[in-house]
């Protein structure tokens, strides 16, 4: 694979020695990283948020975002050191050399202008290609890519495709300039699994096709051990362990590395939870149809959760789960069917339910950053419902926060705190204070864990099955990931368009038979093997 | 020095100092200006240049123009610091309620200010002025009126923008959640709303206080303003404004205040948003 390029350029390609990027504040986010890139060959960069993963994405470009400088190191590109070039000189080499493929293609794309212009826009500017060569090429990719139509693909504007095909689209606009060295930034973090196997088999595919060296930058080790050669583990912009993706996913040598790799393999196997008593329901919710206009969102659902029970929900976006959170919560219009809440009728809208049938029913949201108030301390967030809910006074809320805090695994004195100065996890831990603060029977959990990193979701998991445990509350658990389902929930439903195509305990639905949507979904959770996506798509072209 | 726990930066400081200068001037008018504001002097005559005697020279009809802009200081900043206050406070409301109150509030709030804004302001002004001008006078006093009046049309802007920038906030989760917790519509505006909406209100501010400067001037131009003898900047840069012509500086020192104040006010605006952007310790364990 290194030799692939016998035309007298250096066969190293990208050389980057003893990076050093720091903020305007002096912290460093990277710290003297040095990395080598052959020709042709892919580098997985693995870590947690903050591991400066994509802060040296950028900084192969020699480009750091506002408020981070570059101080220190060289970044060589062919033998060029990009970092001496004028600016001029630099963005010559974006681009055209190295491109960036970033995570949400939504953003990075223009609405306003068609996806071919967008794409051919870099090789016109740059003098490479003319239009009608940049088209020709760009059809190419749009082909190599297996994108729907590839001749009039790009005649849609971004709005009017799916976010697979736009995260492919973005892959041919970083091709379009035929780069030697591509830089992907959680290319299929953003999608569901069923679509993600496609765009990592297509990406892994045109690496090989075009001998393009490639940095992959994501927090799944399964992923990374799809595409990558070798595999660097990173943690607070330092380098904790390189080495080929076999030895680090056989045998990590640090104990950082070791973590993250046990952690990830935990998600594989079915843990034993506890017998829970079906008959003592809490939330019965029985042919439920939620409508927004004219569209049926949740459609003829029936789901029952009982006393200390996890109920797991789990399907691709799109396939409604979170609108029955949402018509559970009265968010949604309810057009027939009944919700149960303690064996009591729930009234559709939230408008019409009381304090307490409110109190009862607790919600936690997928994202930390927007569910609490930027301006409240920590202590308001959460004392908040204890003062609406139970009228208590000041001491007494001050009180029961430091309480909640400590529960929840947080210092107390974090109450005067506001909440922008705490990290995702401890956020999340917050969302949970609040909901507990209610004293709720249920609480709706919406992919509460998504956003946050392995090792920090983890934590989360765990402390939302001890509260179960001696609090006795039900939990109604919304996810895609199907490592969390096999850990915590007792029984689970399946969801697609709208309906429940599966449900039944747990280890019912995770072993045969299958409902053949059950069975897709699981078989595209990528595995920490090296040869699993061959083998998974191989698989699905003999069936 | 720390002002209300926050340590001001250089160009604050110079905002700071302009500012509370110019209010100390407005305040202490008549011990500081060398001559009573509406006295003329025949004997020196109109378009004056500056002299030991008349130090930024005198104005159309003979009056000594550096007294004028300091007793100008208390009139201009008093009518444009009220009404930009008060338009913000019924703007802020209004369009916070729009936004909460449900559909039906906020096509009446937006359709009534879709009227509003249709009609020029300087001319509503005008009318409503010389309409009502003289009932309310006798009652309440032509600067109040004044003020009452500019601060209503001016809000209708107000209402626009914290309508739009509350729009994107009740949207997010933590007001959702405030929902589905029971809350009421008052706790989710001043709990809930307004903190996050205030960062882009406060710049708005700079900028309005600045208009209504300009506004004042425009109305007593016209001769709804601020009355004669009373001096305010605005009026008096269009009074003076036929000096140019003849080789005179006279409007020059009031538009030079107007700048100044201005660029005072928005220097301090700068470092309030600046601190506003950053909530305290948002940097901590990063």
């Amino acid at each position: 694979m290194a030799e692939g390029a016998a035309t007298g350029k250096t066969d190293k390609v990208l050389k980057i020695t003893d990076l050093r990027i720091e903020s305007i504040h002096g912290l460093v986010l990277v710290d003297n990283v040095s990395l080598e890139l052959k020709r042709g060959e892919v580098l997985g960069l693995i870590g947690e948020s903050g591991a400066g993963k994509s802060t040296i994405g950028l900084g192969a470009m020699a480009y750091s975002r506002g408020g981070c400088r570059i101080t220190g190191g060289k970044v060589e590109i062919d033998g060029t050191s990009i970092r001496d070039l004028s600016a001029e000189g630099r963005r010559e080499m974006r681009g055209r050399r190295i491109a960036y493929i970033a995570q949400s293609a939504a953003a990075s794309f223009n609405p306003a202008h068609k996806i071919i212009n967008q794409v051919i826009e870099m090789p016109v500017k740059h003098g490479i290609m003319s239009k009608e060569e940049a088209k020709a090429w760009a059809l190419e990719l749009f082909r190599a890519l297996d994108l729907p139509k590839p001749e009039v693909f790009g005649e849609r504007y971004p709005h009017q495709v799916s976010g697979g095909q736009l995260q492919r689209a973005m892959t041919a606009m970083a091709m379009s300039c035929r780069p030697d060295i591509m830089v992907f930034d959680e290319p299929t973090t953003a999608l569901d699994v069923t679509t993600q196997i496609e765009v990592l088999a297509l990406i892994k595919k045109l690496i090989r096709d075009y001998n393009t060296a490639a940095l992959y930058i994501t927090h799944d080790l399964a992923v990374v051990a799809q595409v990558s050669d070798r595999i660097m583990v990173l943690r607070h912009g330092k380098m904790v362990e390189l080495g080929d993706t076999k030895q680090i996913l056989g045998a990590p040598k640090t104990d950082y590395a070791r973590a993250l790799v046990s952690e990830r393999k935990e998600a594989d196997h079915l843990s034993q939870l506890e017998e829970v008593d079906e008959s003592n329901a809490v939330l019965s919710v029985s042919s439920a149809v939620g409508v927004y206009e004219t569209f049926v969102a949740v459609n003829n659902v029936s789901i029952n959760v009982a006393k200390a029970e996890t109920v797991a929900v789990v399907g691709e976006s799109g396939s409604g789960k979170s609108s029955l959170a949402r018509l559970i919560l009265g968010l949604l219009p309810r057009k027939s069917g009944s919700v149960k809440f303690n064996g009591k009728e729930l009234p559709p809208a939230l408008k019409d339910r009381n304090k307490d049938e409110l109190r009862r029913i607790q919600f936690i949201y997928q994202q930390p950053d927007v569910a609490l108030n930027p301006r409240q301390t920590i202590g308001e967030i959460i004392g908040r419902p204890i003062q609406l809910y139970f009228g208590r006074s000041k001491a007494e809320v001050d009180k029961r926060v430091a309480e909640l805090l400590v529960e929840v695994g947080l210092p107390a004195e974090y109450a005067g705190r506001l909440s922008t100065a705490l990290s995702g996890g401890q956020k999340q831990r917050v969302s949970i204070a609040r909901a507990l603060a209610a004293e709720p029977d249920l609480i709706i959990c919406d992919e509460p864990t998504s956003a946050l990193d392995q090792l920090v979701a983890d934590g989360v998991l765990k402390l939302l099955k001890k509260l179960q445990d001696e609090l006795g509350v039900a939990y109604l658990f919304i996810t895609h990931d199907l490592g969390i389902v096999r850990r915590i929930a007792h029984r689970t439903a399946v969801m697609l368009k709208g309906e429940i195509v599966a449900q039944g305990p747990t280890p019912e639905i995770f072993n045969p038979p299958f409902h053949p949507y059950t069975e897709r979904l699981i078989s595209s959770v990528p595995e920490m093997r090296t040869d699993w996506l061959e083998e998974v798509l191989s698989k699905r072209k003999a069936g | 020095m720390r002002i209300f726990g926050h340590k001001p930066t250089i160009t604050a400081w110079v905002g700071i100092v302009i500012v509370v200068g110019f209010i100390l001037i407005g305040i202490f008018a008549p011990w500081i200006a060398p001559y009573p504001e509406d006295q003329t002097f025949d004997e020196v005559g109109s378009y004056a240049s500056p002299s030991a005697a008349f130090w930024f020279g005198t104005d159309q009809i003979g009056r000594d123009l550096l007294s004028r802009v300091i007793y100008g200081a208390r009139m201009t900043i008093g009518i444009a610091f009220v009404t930009t206050i008060l338009s913000f406070a019924i703007g802020i409301v209004m369009g916070l309620w729009a936004v909460v109150g449900g559909k039906i509030v906020d096509q009446i709030l937006s359709r009534i200010v879709d009227v509003m804004l249709s009609i020029p302001l300087l001319i509503f002004a005008l009318i409503i002025l010389s309409l009502f001008g003289s009932l309310f006078t006798s009652v309440l006093g032509s600067l109040t009126v004044l003020v009452f009046v500019i601060a209503v049309l001016d809000s209708t802007r107000v209402f626009r923008l914290s309508r739009s920038v509350a729009m994107n906030i009740v949207v997010l989760e933590y007001v959702e959640a405030a929902r589905l917790r029971g809350e009421g519509t008052w706790w989710i505006i001043r709990r809930e709303i307004l903190p996050n909406a205030l960062p882009p209100m406060i710049s708005e501010f700079g900028l309005r206080f600045c208009f209504n400067f300009l506004f004042v001037a425009a109305l007593s131009f016209l001769g709804l303003g601020v009355q004669p003898p009373l001096a305010d900047w605005g009026g008096m840069v269009k009074e003076n404004a036929k000096a140019l012509a003849v080789g005179g500086i006279g409007p020059l020192w009031p538009a030079a205040a107007i700048a100044l104040m201005t660029i005072g006010v928005n220097l301090i605006v700068d470092w309030i948003l600046s601190i506003n952007a950053r909530p305290s310790g948002a940097s901590a364990e990063m």
